[in-house]
């Protein structure tokens, strides 16, 4: 049997929706009433599934149901699933943030949680001075963190600025210095929900490395969440997928990852359009967004499925009950496990400054992206002046189905991202 | 639909007795107060108060200044308006003495009451991403309001001083004198009491922060700040009751007797004070510990 050091059993979170204002009152009330007759909570009964796309009926949600896990020590723990599956939920919930509605987490050490690195941090106070508040707030004693503060230093890479108040930082500096603060940390289980989405890519490397060293060589346990589907590959050695707050599948982490990429195309692909609920009392919203594609001869193909080499159309339909005097939109493509690849920003590509006044579509097409085989999904924003009015994040997929690009009968392979058309020339000397 | 694979284990629905360092469970037992876990967090108290005094007036050029201009520019002002327009008499104290003890002593209360009052909502967004003691937060503004009280206390001495070289005060040390330090303490732990109660109310019901802001200005009348007990009792015998269960208006008058030898000091009032505190503070601490553990979901 494995020394198992966490063990989550039959965890639920319920959440109310809607405002909490007028109602509470009388829910409470309720729910006292209940509880003074050795009732049980009269709203645990209710709640749906939290699915944010469907139309619900309760203003009740699962957030969580019945979640069960245990981890062994120095197990890296891997918590994927889409946005709003209830990761952050269950990894606030191990963190004592909140309380769990049913369910009982038991755990054999100490757990420190870097639910987003900078906690606590005060912009007034010196880097050295914020050390010792963030290391103390994460439950670290004055002792320990002087013992280790040289290193804190060292880690973040920040010596320079360590007696200047935090707010003459740059951002990237603050991330570096807080991580490095929580890396310290020795506790026996760490939770870690998208740290690294900050921060350059030295940094980044750096703690991913210190992040395996706390598993592997000092034997502690890391859960962590990410989209950064390479980062949890790299990292872990478990995964769990939860999908409307509930696991959907436990074990091997390539296992859960290749599950979780299949399941996340899957639910779009079907359409090369994503169509928007149309909401009231918006002054702008994305009401559809098409992703179509031209061939080489001029033919446009409505599928999700795109050749590679054709040309990409991507057209925003937008609903607007105001003008605006200075629109600018973007369409990002990521790979399927997150990384962004490529930006189509319409305020870098031109000068034109687009004006509106109504309902509009905006059209860019992208001759030159030249994508490998593959899933991609798409971010789509819209932005005035410098102020992002409407975000669809990932809404659409598409694959890129391979081709002999080249006309040579030869498809290029490779799991790639880009490939490039280019003469080969060889000089002999 | 991705098939579900659960693990062995998961289906068992028995555990085994094993020992576990901690539990995280939905409800804790009402009366567990965690002040083990308070006193492990220590350190943090520490940092939290200095964070509090260092950074207040940062980038100020009066700096800690400020902690005496405004009760000195509040007693100027009832002096002028309380004792040299109104009339009111503070028997043989300098009536500036008297309302610079008073206002020291209220603000003490006041600082520490609206200031803890809001501790879930002005922690927000630390609360929702780490686990500490919440306890820890009102605790450290109390201690660090201390600290500014005893700033203000030192003023106070100074003016004392003065008021004695010019030969206004007799200098009179009582055995009372001695227990002035109790004194604070029972302002401060009543300040915090309530503030802990009304900081778990409002993260559901937000009307109580609009409540306590005026509240707090309006108390202020029937706690003989600005002038004596027995005045009010004088003047307007139908609302004696109002300073009467009043605990605040005991603990200033007792401060003032204390320091100053002016007034009345009341055994039984006093008696009752303590009781109050006592009870207001754990009541607060109950519904305190109670709040933490969700809160995160309502305010």
């Amino acid at each position: 049997m494995k020394d198992i050091i966490l063990r989550a059993e039959n965890i639920s979170k319920q959440y109310r929706l809607g405002t909490v204002g007028t109602g509470t009152l009388s829910h409470d009330l309720n729910r006292w009433w209940h509880a003074i007759r050795g009732k049980e909570d009269p709203y645990l009964k209710v709640g749906e599934t939290n699915d944010r796309s469907a139309k619900g009926n309760s203003e009740y949600v699962w957030a969580l149901q019945d979640i069960n896990f245990e981890v062994a020590k120095g197990e890296v723990l891997g918590i994927i699933g889409k946005n709003g599956a209830g990761k952050s939920t269950l990894l606030k919930i191990l963190s004592k943030v909140t309380a769990p509605t049913t369910g009982v987490i038991k755990s054999r050490g100490r757990i420190a949680s870097l639910l987003e690195v900078g906690t606590g941090f005060n912009p007034e106070l010196t880097g050295r001075e914020n050390i010792y508040l963030n290391g103390a707030i994460l439950g670290m004693t004055k002792k320990e963190i002087t013992s280790k503060l040289d290193e804190i230093v060292a880690f973040s890479g920040c010596e320079r600025y360590i007696d200047t108040p935090t707010k003459r930082y740059s951002s990237g500096m603050t991330v570096r210095l807080a991580f490095a603060v929580a890396a310290f940390l020795e506790p026996e289980i760490l939770v870690v929900d998208e740290v690294l989405a900050v921060g350059d890519a030295e940094f980044q490397k750096k703690a991913i490395g210190k992040m395996q060293d706390i598993s592997k060589s000092e034997g502690r346990t890391v859960l962590f969440v990410s989209h950064n589907m390479a980062a949890v590959r790299s990292l872990c050695t478990k995964g769990m997928l939860i999908e409307h707050g509930k696991t959907v599948f436990f074990g091997d982490i390539d296992e859960t990852i290749d599950l979780y990429l299949k399941s996340s195309i899957f639910s779009f692909n079907s359409n090369n359009y994503i169509e928007f609920e149309e909401k009231e009392n918006m002054p702008i919203q994305i009401s559809k967004f098409e992703v179509s594609s031209l061939n080489s001869r001029g033919e446009r193909s409505n599928s999700s499925g795109v050749l590679m080499g054709d040309i990409l159309e991507f057209s925003i339909f937008v609903l607007a009950k105001q003008a605006y005097s200075n629109l600018k939109a973007s369409v990002i493509i990521s790979t399927a496990s997150g990384t962004r690849i490529a930006a189509i920003r319409s305020n870098e590509i031109t000068d034109i400054v687009y004006e509106t006044n109504g309902d509009f579509v905006f059209k860019a097409t992208a001759s030159d992206l030249k994508l490998m085989p593959g899933d991609y999904v798409v971010t789509i924003a819209l932005a005035e002046n410098n102020t992002t009015i409407a975000i669809k994040e990932e809404c659409i997929g598409f694959s890129i189905v391979p081709t002999d690009v080249y006309g040579t009968g030869r498809i290029p392979k490779g799991n790639l991202y880009v490939y490039s058309e280019a003469k080969w020339e060889l000089n002999q000397k | 639909m991705v098939k579900m694979k659960v693990p062995e284990y998961m289906n068992k629905t028995e555990f085994s007795d094993e020992e576990w360092l901690f539990e995280i469970a939905p409800k804790n037992n009402f009366f567990s107060l965690n002040l083990k876990e308070v006193w492990r967090y220590r350190d943090l108290l520490m940092l939290f108060v200095k964070r509090d005094i260092v950074t207040v007036y940062k980038q100020t050029i009066l700096g800690p200044l400020w902690y005496l201009i405004q009760p000195l520019f509040t007693s100027i002002i009832f002096t002028i308006i309380f004792n040299n327009v109104a009339g009111i008499k503070t028997g043989e104290t300098p009536a500036f003495l008297f309302n610079l003890g008073g206002v020291m002593v209220w603000n003490y209360f006041t600082s520490c009451l609206n200031d803890t009052s809001d501790t879930f909502k002005k922690n927000a967004s630390i609360f929702g991403k780490v686990y500490f003691p919440r306890l820890i937060v009102p605790l450290s503004i109390v201690i660090s309001n201390l600290v500014k009280f005893g700033i203000q206390f030192l003023i106070f001495i100074a003016f004392y001083i003065y008021y004695f070289m010019i030969g206004k005060v007799t200098f009179q040390f009582t055995t009372a004198t001695l227990f002035f330090p109790i004194l604070v303490a029972i302002m401060g732990i009543l300040g915090l009491g309530l503030g802990m109660i009304i900081s778990s109310l409002v993260t559901k019901y937000r009307d109580l922060s609009f409540l306590v802001g005026f509240g707090v200005q309006l108390l202020m009348y029937v706690s003989a700040v600005m002038y004596p007990m027995v005045l009010l009792k004088e003047k307007l015998p139908t609302f004696g009751w109002l300073i009467e269960y009043n605990p605040l208006a005991y603990v200033i008058e007792t401060a003032r007797y204390m320091l100053l030898n002016e007034g009345s000091i009341s055994v039984s009032g006093l008696l009752y004070t303590v009781v109050v505190t006592i009870v207001v503070f754990f009541v607060g601490l109950l519904i305190f510990n109670k709040t933490e553990k969700s809160f995160i979901d309502t305010v």
